[in-house]
């Protein structure tokens, strides 16, 4: 297990464990946090589950893929930080990975 | 007799979201969700792609644990089936007479898969994909077949085909149509698919008529064509449509069509009932306000928020633009609006590189972008049909020049 912090809509910090593998949406999903549509089910189709990587962690979680950046592209609250937390693997190197969860488009 | 505030018949996308958004929402009242299905509500779309391929467990599919639905008082009946409804009383009862007196009732009964209407469409060994239950049954055949008939050469049919031929199956589609995806894609998106599987061994037939299912100790040996010809097959996969969950409430007297006829807000003719997701029939502006079912997530979502805004008393209708994706192989396509009534298409891209879009013209305006491996333009294209642009037909071709570019 990982630990996951997460700043949801309404600022409120919560901290979460998820099972290595599973993504960052996922482990979001199955605390009850509603904030992230994924309305594509996490398939990488959609940009309904966007979050911003703490600065700390930028290098750790790693840059969106291309299509992923093609998705946030044009998303009003892009930032360098911007991800899919569908595609944001929990793994042991992410122990402690922190995320804001954007504003909605 | 069980009283709730809210009824949710369907445990799917939709029924599921209307419960999620209204705890949301800070809605306190009783809700009870009965669906038909063994399992809890879980994602769909993925039946027909990475669960048939084994690549996502049931427990992935799930859209929430089951600790949520107890967390949150959402009373989940699975297995249990509406049988009628008496909606002045307002009284759904199960085919095993349970009897629930409700506030509000939710029809989010989705459909289920046509069944074959020929000789022979009865014997085992033909799947439907709609339900985690039935991709199991078929995932467990799958495994000894070799040849594999896929009747409907659809998104389901063929995103199946992709995943069982990458299987080392040896699949033949067969489409009633001149070529695939007739009814929901222009010629160059059907061509380009029709090549792409083809290139990774599929067989497709188009264009042909099956005329029954020949078998051998009740089980499918066979498809026969109208032509004579005749497809050996282990097993067959009946992609033909989705008949949509209607007969119940239509005899409890909601106006029905295509579906349970629906107004913006998602209420059906009966009072305090609603109907949302596959089932649900509704004047849809992006298609001239003709009458049609949506068959994807973001439109049973976008109208189970509807129904949970009228609930909680801040009424807003779901108007979004349509889109829909599909994967097969590594090709990510992408839709955007409604290609209702288009008189023009415009190729932007070349399909060669299997990177390309097709815009969708409904006199001039942009009504609809199937985008492959394009997702820009995906994303512009919402923007473009939402506006409902015209927007210079020489530009939209030109690779050159982003879609975005062109929203003024």
């Amino acid at each position: 297990m990982s630990k996951l912090i997460v700043v949801t809509r309404d600022g409120e910090e919560k901290i979460l464990s998820g099972s290595v593998g599973s993504s960052v949406l996922e482990v979001i999903h199955d605390a009850g946090i509603e904030d992230l549509m994924a309305l594509c089910g996490g398939c990488c189709s959609c940009a309904t589950c966007h979050v911003y990587v703490d600065d700390e962690w930028i290098s750790a979680a790693g840059a969106a893929n291309e299509d992923e950046a093609d998705l946030l592209e044009d998303s009003e609250h892009r930032k360098t930080a911007s991800r899919l937390a569908c595609q944001i693997k929990i793994t042991d190197k992410l122990d402690g990975l922190r995320v804001i969860v954007a504003p909605e488009d | 007799m069980i009283t709730t505030d809210i009824l949710i018949v369907g445990g799917g996308q939709g029924g599921a979201q209307v419960a999620i958004s209204l705890r949301q929402g800070g809605y306190e009242g009783s809700i009870v969700m009965v669906g038909d299905e063994p399992d809890m509500p879980y994602d769909r779309p993925p039946l027909s792609k990475d669960y048939l391929a084994g690549d996502k467990t049931v427990d992935r599919l799930l859209l929430r644990k089951a600790e949520f639905w107890e967390k949150n008082k959402i009373d989940l009946c699975v297995g249990k089936r509406i049988a009628s409804i008496d909606a002045e009383a307002h009284v759904a009862i199960t085919d095993d007479e349970e009897k629930f007196q409700y506030g509000y009732l939710i029809w989010a009964a989705g459909g289920y898969a046509r069944p074959l209407p020929i000789p022979g469409g009865d014997l085992s060994g033909i799947h439907v994909i709609r339900t985690r239950e039935q991709v199991d049954l078929l995932r467990l055949e799958v495994e000894n077949a070799r040849e594999i008939v896929v009747i409907g050469g659809g998104y389901i049919g063929l995103e199946a085909a992709a995943v069982l031929t990458k299987q080392g199956k040896k699949v033949t589609i067969l489409e009633a149509e001149s070529r695939v995806l007739a009814r929901v894609a222009g010629a160059p998106i059907s061509e380009f698919y029709e090549s792409e599987h083809r290139a990774q061994g599929v067989t497709i037939h188009t264009g042909v008529a099956v005329t029954h299912l020949e078998g051998e100790n009740g089980r499918v040996k066979s498809v026969v064509l109208a032509n004579g010809d005749e497809i050996s097959a282990d097993l067959v996969i009946a992609g033909i449509g989705l008949i949509p969950n209607k007969d119940i409430i239509e005899a409890a007297g909601a106006k029905c069509s295509n579906g349970v006829e629906v107004d913006e807000l998602c209420r059906t003719s009966l009072p305090d009932i609603f109907s949302i997701g596959d089932c649900a029939c509704h004047a849809n502006k992006f298609a001239e306000g003709a009458f049609l079912r949506v068959e994807s997530v973001p439109n049973a979502v976008g109208q189970a928020k509807a129904v949970v805004s009228v609930i909680l008393g801040d009424p807003k209708p779901f108007v979004d633009v349509p889109w829909f994706w599909s994967n097969q192989y590594d090709l990510k396509l992408q839709t955007a609006g409604l290609n209702h009534g288009y008189d023009e298409t415009i190729l932007r891209g070349d399909p060669a590189t299997r990177s390309f879009s097709l815009i969708y013209l409904r006199k001039g305006q942009v009504v609809a972008v199937d985008a492959v491996n394009m997702i820009k333009d995906f994303m512009a294209g919402k923007k473009l049909v939402e506006k409902g642009l015209v927007v210079d037909k020489a530009s939209l071709a030109d690779t050159d020049i982003l879609l975005k570019s062109l929203l003024g």
